[in-house]
């Protein structure tokens, strides 16, 4: 039986009472610091970043090019067979404009967050980018993009080595 | 494989809130005591524990389900945690379930606890390792995002205007209003909802679900031992669980296949031929208000890109053919995520029994279905729950 | 989030840095709103006793774990206790030395059978005998602040 009006447990507490004290608590910030191996597949991709190149991996079973490159293909547990190297444009899969950070601080300039199919890939397979150089209100679904890369001598191997897509 | 019959027999629940006073530990042990106690189970005669808790970084205890353990009844028994994200709340009975389907146990009492207050400054912090640590957090996402280009990705699609979506919250928050946990239930409109600040177009405030702290609980038992406890079981009838590939960018998100795919395999085993006859009441996971349409579709609950429309219809409503979130929802009663799927879960056992007072469904429901979902947009988790013998 | 830094050559391979920001904060609870409010303020050291189960928790417990009854029933359990086990630690989290080295106990309270973990003080570590009688030596009222850490340390009487 849960009816409407019955009283339960749980005991709501405002920011206010941690700042006055009125309740106890404790806080503690854990150290947490991670160096995350690249791998083999994220290793040449970002080595092919660092040169200006978008690189996929192809498994011949599937017929299918995939990005990220991974080195083996989820469908058919295979060893992918081959790098490919894939354009720096593709098509706005979907997009977004986002208005907060994480921690829900307002940005005064919203970013554009979007899945980018990338030409050369298979049909759907795309990359988390940025867009810019656009007004939000003009991006649309299908739109044609193409990388915005950071000159040679900036670029150290980072998906950060693309600035941002922007429309063509 | 013989499978034995299980019942649900007890629920228990908090309420959910913003900041809750009470340690997760408080939070577990009411959450199970109020479910044991309304089936006058004594803690001796539960065989097993299974708890369901989202990532030990929202609590920032790195071992949640050890420390849980005895304010979830588990003390020195066979305990164990589940968790597959968002999808929790739904596959910690599912946990639960096949211990006592198996015969390995007669009893088992399944508690979801969830304390997001904890993560400061706020529980995205700990979401943001969901992200690839190489190719996507270097971007500097947030977890909006995901949700904010799944939700564009379905409107454009099928042609959805927002406004359609906007309903879901103003549904849900409204039914909240009934549901003693509730956390944000309210009486709104659509141009509420609209008009609320954007967060991630086409995202705004009102069509997100809070974060929250707060637990509830289920007593599972095999068919002989429910027929001893009560004379009202809600037997599970399906379980279904699905994950798709964490390649999230290279899926189409206007569909969730994993959701279908977790569906068919309950529906199949719950013996259902078509489906939007025979449910007659559903909690679909709704922690964004076109999550809940999302996911009728993927449930096989309406055609793809029809789920605005038979809610437009008021199909969904508490009042007709097939309600949606009769309990209020992600929405409107809160969002402790594992917590959150196990409240769908006892609502449909308040509901299948005819307890749920003033939230109770008109149609006399026989045959319930609650589903969550989660993880980087790739699990489904389905209990199908039934009234009678 | 901070922003994650680029490859770590030195170390031959390629490597991501990255952090999970996140403070927890943990609140006392009901149970511990009252201990800690005994701590504080009244130099207390509170348990709750289950009768039926004849166990006493220290701190204290909103239910007991065994029979699942919430516990209204508190108990003061003294401050002094008897050392049930010790170790000297010589290194911190990060394996650096600490000097002097810091003396852990395992202490049960009155004669609860309740244990808890402080800190030793006031002992040289060849002095310390599994048995040996110990009392809190308080932080002084004013610099209370309701934590664990308004026990100083304990120390042998």
């Amino acid at each position: 039986m849960l009816e409407t009006g019955i009283r339960l447990h749980g005991t709501a507490l405002e920011e206010e009472d941690f700042k006055t004290h009125r309740v106890f608590y404790t806080t503690d910030i854990p150290k947490l610091q991670y160096a995350w191996d690249c791998g083999v597949a994220m290793g040449h991709y970002l080595k092919g970043l660092k040169q200006g190149k978008l690189l996929g991996t192809y498994c011949k079973k599937c017929k299918r090019t995939v990005i990220p490159p991974r080195v083996f293909c989820e469908l058919c547990f295979r060893n992918m067979d081959k790098w490919v190297e894939l354009k720096d444009t593709g098509i706005v899969n979907t997009f977004s404009i986002c208005y907060v950070t994480w921690d829900m601080k307002k940005l005064i300039y919203p970013e554009i967050p979007a899945v980018i199919e990338i030409d050369g890939a298979s049909k759907g397979k795309g990359i988390l980018h940025l867009l810019a150089e656009v007004d939000p209100k003009q991006v649309k679904l299908g739109m044609k993009v193409k990388a915005v890369w950071k000159p040679k001598s900036e670029r150290e191997g980072s998906i950060l080595d693309i600035k941002y897509f922007k429309p063509i | 494989m013989k499978l034995r019959k299980v019942a649900v027999v007890g629920a228990g629940i908090t309420k959910f809130v913003r900041r809750a006073q009470e340690t997760a530990k408080e939070l577990s042990y009411h959450a199970t005591k109020m479910a044991l106690d309304s089936c006058n189970m004594p803690l001796e005669e539960i065989d097993s524990v299974v708890h369901g808790t989202a990532p030990d970084a929202f609590d920032g205890v790195h071992m949640k389900g050890e420390y849980l353990s005895e304010a979830s009844g588990g003390w020195r028994k066979p305990f164990m945690r589940s968790y597959v994200g968002g999808g929790t709340g739904v596959f910690a009975p599912i946990n639960g379930w096949y211990l006592v389907a198996s015969g390995m146990y007669d009893t088992c009492v399944v508690v979801c606890e969830e304390k997001m207050s904890s993560c400061q400054p706020h529980p995205q912090g700990a979401f943001l390792t969901i992200f690839d640590h190489t190719t996507e957090r270097p971007l500097g996402p947030n977890l909006l995002w995901i949700f904010a280009l799944e939700m564009n990705r379905y409107m454009q699609v099928h042609k959805i205007p927002r406004e359609q979506i906007a309903l879901v919250s103003v549904k849900n928050k409204r039914n909240a209003l009934d549901h003693p946990s509730a956390q944000l239930g309210a009486e709104l409109t659509v141009e509420d909802v609209m008009n609320s600040e954007i967060m991630a177009w086409p995202v705004t405030r009102l069509m997100v679900s809070p974060t929250s702290d707060g637990a509830a609980a289920v007593v599972l038992a095999s068919e002989e031992v429910a027929k001893k406890i009560t004379d009202n079981p809600v037997w599970i009838s399906g379980v279904g669980w699905n994950l798709d590939t964490a390649y999230w960018t290279n899926r189409d998100l206007y569909y969730p296949e994993y959701v279908e795919k977790a569906a068919r395999m309950a529906y199949k085993m719950a013996g259902i031929k078509n489906p939007r006859e025979e449910i007659n009441v559903v909690e679909p996971y709704d922690p964004f208000a076109y999550k809940e349409l999302h996911h009728l579709e993927g449930l096989l609950l309406a055609d793809k890109g029809q789920a605005p429309r038979i809610t437009a219809e008021g199909i969904t409503a508490r009042d007709g053919k097939m309600p949606s979130c009769p309990s209020g929802g992600l929405l409107g009663v809160g969002n402790p995520i594992a917590a959150a799927g196990m409240m769908k879960i006892c609502e449909l056992f308040w509901q299948l029994r005819g307890e749920a007072g003033k939230r109770q469904v008109k149609n006399s429901p026989r045959t319930g279905l609650a589903q969550a979902w989660g993880d980087l947009m790739q699990v489904g988790t389905v209990v199908i729950m039934q009234r009678g013998d | 989030m901070s922003k994650v830094k680029l490859p770590d050559s030195k170390a031959g391979k390629l490597a991501w840095k990255g952090d999970i920001p996140i403070t927890s904060r943990y609140t006392a609870g009901v149970a511990g709103q009252k201990f800690f409010q005994a701590l504080k303020e009244e130099e207390k050291i509170l348990g709750t006793v289950c009768n039926k189960c004849e166990v006493t928790y220290v701190p204290m417990k909103l239910f007991c774990e065994r029979c699942f009854a919430q516990l209204d029933e508190t108990v003061d359990v003294g401050d002094t206790g008897r050392l049930v086990s010790f170790s000297v630690v010589y290194i911190d989290l990060d394996s650096k030395k600490v000097n002097p080295p810091q003396i852990v106990g395992l202490i049960e309270l009155g004669n609860s059978q309740a244990r808890m973990v402080h800190r030793l003080g006031e002992v040289k570590s060849s002095d310390l005998r599994v048995g040996m009688k110990v009392k809190a030596v308080w932080e002084m009222p004013l610099g209370r602040e309701g934590k664990i850490t308004d026990i100083q340390y304990f120390k042998p009487v």
